[in-house]
This record gives structure tokens, C-alpha cells and sequence, in this order.
């Protein structure tokens, strides 16, 4: 596996109006792996992705991708927003609104290439979404249209992709598959993936490295070196204790904690781990 | 029938306006701005009759006004496009301002009521000349910008992450809807506008999921009821207006009947043959 950077923070600090998100954050996401972005809601995830994109401007210090300062339009990049609910209402195919995306920036009428056809069929089937192609969005189920904005993001074939909580509002089952289907994507690709959820034992197996973000601080590593009393303890600044019980990771304010600031997200409520069939497909 | 010059310039003007407001309509639709189009030709109201009464060409009012606004609106960002609250008090305002200029004039009433309601059988061969220019501008920049606008109206952040700019686009966008809101007002009026930019695009979009298919649909519509609808008025002698806007009506309903009869289809056992071979043909 290979250890090349992929997005570098570096003394970041970023704000949302006169909000404070990040402080002075500092890390490294390598390249070629599944990196979950956990956090309570307000941690900033939206605003992190969207510093990567460009789109949020950083305070203080620097944010580089594949070795250069982050710039707005990086074809390097893609990203899938956080599902909005006026695209369910839409009475445009899936194949349309995948095509959007191929050169969508660019003037003209929205005609395609031979080329362009060939590549928004492959990202459809890369996402198991090929039987979608001429169905409306409007009659798809939240799963469905998950898949097609996935396909979106693989238009330009990106090396990075930044998914903002594509398993949001899906039931445990689609979630799972989703996730499956994230996986099994970045690996075929070979590229970098930053997912972020709101529910940590969800990732727990599919990702390689976790990112917490909580009181505008940041920690980079696998699940057991950052989902530990003392490193979520120092992010919350307030004592925190990192219970595993039957197969599940419960974050909870330790005792004798300020928990007036926490925010009522702040616990990874949680699902069971993955059974060892289920391990067996996210490997 | 077409042996009278005015029918001829009633199908060459609703030939015009149709394609340009069946072509535009497509996206107001699409993008969930139809009552900002509405309001649009409100404000152009106020803009023909203030032209009126300084002794301008009510046209230039109504282009000026609604541009004016669609701009305007375009810049207050996206969403301000889709708040009914505000679009509503605009609208009613306008029409209000309209009102009192109407009142400060003398000889309001058959010009009052060709603006609200449209008066296709009265245009002039100069307006014609003035409509085939302004359509072929707008229809030329919403081809040139129809690839990023579908881009932007679709996923607005994704596409403001490749580099586009939506807001700029929500303005040049909103200003062609003032000029197909203004065209329109000629065929349909100002409260009928709906009928020429709103139905057929509607329709057009029940009956096909393709984005340039069913542009191409929404402008036959449009086309088919404009015509329709002076033939029909020369015939019964009844306002054109109306049928226009009771055969964009009748269209949208048997669309969507069209459509609710397609979904149960496959459910019954008679098709269920045909639906397996229209899998298969994927």
C-alpha cells in the first residue's frame, strides 16, 4: 500500500461566518484508503470537504491535495453533497442526471460524445446502477439515487473522492450495501475515499482510518489508536470514556465530565460490528 | 382563415412565443421557479402600463420591468427564486403599482385588458419584428448556457465545486424567463402566463425522463396549443386566452392520466409478457 499523501492539512484553521469549525489542525489522509470522517453534528465535516473543494477558504495555514494548494474545480476530486431532497422530485432518468456532470462546466448544449456516452455507462455499472439508467429519479428509492450520485462523483475519473454522508436517511440494510459498494469501488480504483456518517460502528471494518473531528479539533488513525478514552478526551477537552461491549463501540462522557458543551451527538450511538460474513465482503 | 392578415400575424407571433416559452419553461420547471416566472410578468405588467403612461411602447415597458426583476431576483441567489412568501408580496405589489397607473390614465381599459389577458389577434407587424429578435437572443443564450444551467440545477454544489458559478447562471437564466415572460404576455397575458411557459413544460416532462427530448416536447406542445388555440378562437369566436389555457390544461391531465394508466400497466398479467421483453431489450 502505498504511503503518498493524498490531502495534507497543515495548521488549518476554518471558519464558518465568525463561527470557529477547525483550530489549528494538522493531518495527513494517505493515499489509496477508506477514511471515515466522524464527529458530532457541527464538527465541521460539510466544511472540511468543502475546504478540500475549494469552497471554504482556510483562516490560517495550508490545505494541499496530491501536493498542490486545494483550487475550486481540481478534476482530481470529486464530491457527492449530502442528498437534497428536490432531486427525489425529479422527473429526469437516472442517465440524465449522471450525464449532467460530463463536462458540465462547459458551454454548449448538453449533447455527448461517443466517449462521454461510453464512460457515464461505465460509472454506471462500476455502481451497480445500469438498470437505472432510464428509470426517473422520482420513482428511485433513497438507496437508488445514493448509487447515482456515487457514479457522479466517478465521472473524470477522480483519485479522491469526498462523499458527504452517503449513508444519511438509508435503513441499516441499504446502508450497509452502500458502504459495501463504497468499498468495493475504492478498492477496484485504487483511489482515496473520505465518507463521512454520524454513526461509527457502521464504518467500523470497512474503513482504514478513522478522522474525528469534535471542538474544533482533529485526530488521523485507525479505529484502535483514535477511538481511545484519552485521544477523544483530549478533541472533546472533557474527560470521555470508550466502552466496547457485544460486538458495539459506545462514546460516553466520563464520570465527572463537563458535559454541559457536549453536544447530545457526541455519543457514536451505534449498531453491532460487522458479522464475520459481512467481514468477509468488506475485505 | 388564413386569408385574413391578422390571423396570419397571430400564428406567426404565437409560433415564435411558443417555441422560446416552451423551451424556457422546460427549465423554469425543472429548477422549481415557476411562481418566480409568474411574478416576473407581474412586474412586467407594472413596467407595460407605466410605459403606457409616459407614452412608451407598452413592450419596451414589459421587457424592461421584467428584466429588470428576473435580474434582480437572479442576484438575491437561489433560493430567493423559490420563496412564495416574497414572490407573492412582489407580485401583488406589482400588479397594485400597475393598477394606479392604469387609474392615472384615461383610456385604460382595452389596454389594461390585453395586457392582463393577452390579445394575439390585435399584434402588429413591428411587435412580430420585435418578438422573432428577442426570441432568437434568448433562445441563443440559453443554448449556449443550457449544458452548465442543467449542471447547476441539478447539483448545484457539485457544480459549484467543479468551478461553476450558480448564482451567475440563476441571473442570466431568470433574465431570458423575463424576456419569454414578456413574449408570452403578448399571446396569453400576464395572468395566463402559466398556460404557454408552466403547462406544456409540465406535460412534457410527465411524458418523457430525456432531458433534450423533452425540451423538444415542451416546445411542440406549446406550438400545438397556440395553434390550436387561435384556430379554435377563430372558429367560436371565443377569447384564444381561453383556450390556450384550457388546452394546456386538458394536455397536463391527459398526461398525467397517460402516465398514472403506464405505472399500473405492468401490474396486470396481460403485460406482464411485454414488460419482461422490454427488460430484456436493456
Amino acid at each position: 500500500m502505498t504511503t503518498a499523501t493524498a490531502v495534507r492539512f497543515e495548521g488549518v484553521t476554518l471558519r464558518l461566518g465568525n463561527h470557529p469549525v477547525l483550530s489549528q489542525v494538522s493531518f495527513d489522509i494517505p493515499q489509496g484508503q477508506l477514511v471515515g470522517m466522524l464527529g458530532p453534528n457541527g464538527a465541521g465535516k460539510t466544511t472540511l470537504m468543502r475546504s478540500i473543494l475549494g469552497l471554504a477558504n482556510p483562516f490560517q495555514g495550508r490545505i494541499s491535495a496530491f501536493g498542490s494548494p486545494v483550487t475550486r474545480g481540481s478534476t482530481k476530486i470529486g464530491y457527492m453533497p449530502q442528498l437534497r431532497g428536490s432531486s427525489g422530485t425529479m422527473r429526469l432518468s437516472g442517465w440524465d442526471f449522471v450525464a449532467s456532470v460530463v463536462k458540465g462546466h462547459r458551454f454548449g448544449l448538453p449533447l455527448h460524445s461517443k466517449a462521454q456516452r461510453a464512460e457515464i455507462r461505465d460509472v454506471l455499472e462500476l455502481v451497480d446502477a445500469g438498470a437505472l439508467a432510464k428509470r426517473s429519479l422520482n420513482e428511485m428509492s433513497g438507496g437508488e439515487r445514493q448509487r447515482l450520485l456515487l457514479a457522479q462523483t466517478l465521472i473524470g475519473a477522480p483519485e479522491l473522492l469526498l462523499l458527504d454522508e452517503p449513508l444519511n436517511s438509508l435503513d441499516p440494510h441499504r446502508a450497509h450495501d452502500m458502504l459495501m459498494l463504497v468499498r468495493r469501488v475504492q478498492r477496484e480504483l485504487g483511489i482515496t475515499v473520505v465518507l463521512s456518517a454520524h454513526d461509527l460502528n457502521q464504518l467500523v471494518g470497512a474503513m482504514d482510518k478513522v478522522l474525528y473531528l469534535a471542538r474544533g479539533q482533529a485526530a488521523l488513525g485507525t479505529v484502535d489508536e483514535v477511538i481511545t478514552s484519552p485521544v477523544l478526551s483530549r478533541l472533546y477537552a472533557s474527560k470521555m470514556e470508550v466502552i466496547r461491549a457485544d460486538g458495539r463501540i459506545f462514546v460516553v462522557p466520563g464520570i465527572g465530565a463537563d458535559v454541559t458543551d457536549l453536544h447530545p451527538d457526541y455519543s457514536a450511538n451505534v449498531r453491532r460490528q460487522p458479522s464475520q460474513q459481512e467481514a468477509r465482503h468488506y475485505a | 382563415m388564413l386569408e385574413y392578415d391578422f390571423i396570419r400575424h397571430a400564428f406567426m407571433a404565437s409560433t415564435i412565443v411558443a417555441i422560446l416559452a416552451g423551451a424556457v419553461g422546460y427549465f423554469l420547471v425543472l429548477r422549481g421557479q415557476t411562481f418566480a416566472g409568474h411574478a416576473l410578468a407581474h412586474v412586467g405588467f407594472t413596467g407595460a402600463t407605466g410605459a403606457l403612461l409616459i407614452g412608451f411602447p407598452p413592450l419596451a415597458g414589459l421587457v424592461v420591468a421584467s428584466v429588470a426583476a428576473g435580474a434582480g431576483m437572479g442576484a438575491m441567489g437561489e433560493k430567493s427564486a423559490q420563496r412564495d412568501v416574497a414572490i407573492g408580496l412582489v407580485l401583488s405589489l406589482a400588479l397594485g403599482i400597475g393598477l394606479l397607473f392604469l387609474h392615472f390614465m384615461t383610456t385604460s381599459a382595452t389596454q389594461a385588458t390585453a395586457l392582463l389577458f393577452g390579445n394575439v389577434l390585435a399584434v402588429s407587424v413591428e411587435t412580430i419584428k420585435v418578438l422573432f429578435v428577442l426570441a432568437i437572443l434568448s433562445l441563443a443564450l440559453l443554448a449556449i448556457i443550457s449544458r452548465p444551467l442543467l449542471f447547476a440545477s441539478l447539483q448545484p454544489e457539485l457544480a459549484e465545486a467543479k468551478g461553476l458559478r450558480p448564482r451567475l447562471y440563476s441571473i442570466v437564466f431568470l433574465v431570458i424567463t423575463a424576456l419569454a415572460t414578456a413574449e408570452s404576455v403578448q399571446i396569453v397575458g400576464v395572468l395566463l402566463v402559466f398556460a404557454l411557459m408552466v403547462g406544456p413544460a409540465a406535460t412534457a416532462l410527465r411524458l418523457s425522463n430525456n432531458v433534450l427530448r423533452g425540451i423538444v416536447l415542451s416546445m411542440v406542445i406549446a406550438l400545438v396549443e397556440a395553434w390550436l388555440g387561435i384556430t379554435l378562437a377563430f372558429y367560436t369566436d371565443w377569447p384564444t386566452t381561453f383556450w390556450i389555457a384550457a388546452l394546456s390544461t386538458g394536455f397536463y391531465c391527459a398526461a398525467y392520466l397517460a402516465g398514472w394508466v403506464r405505472l399500473r400497466l405492468p401490474m396486470t398479467p396481460v403485460s406482464t409478457p411485454l414488460l419482461i421483453g422490454a427488460l430484456d431489450e436493456h
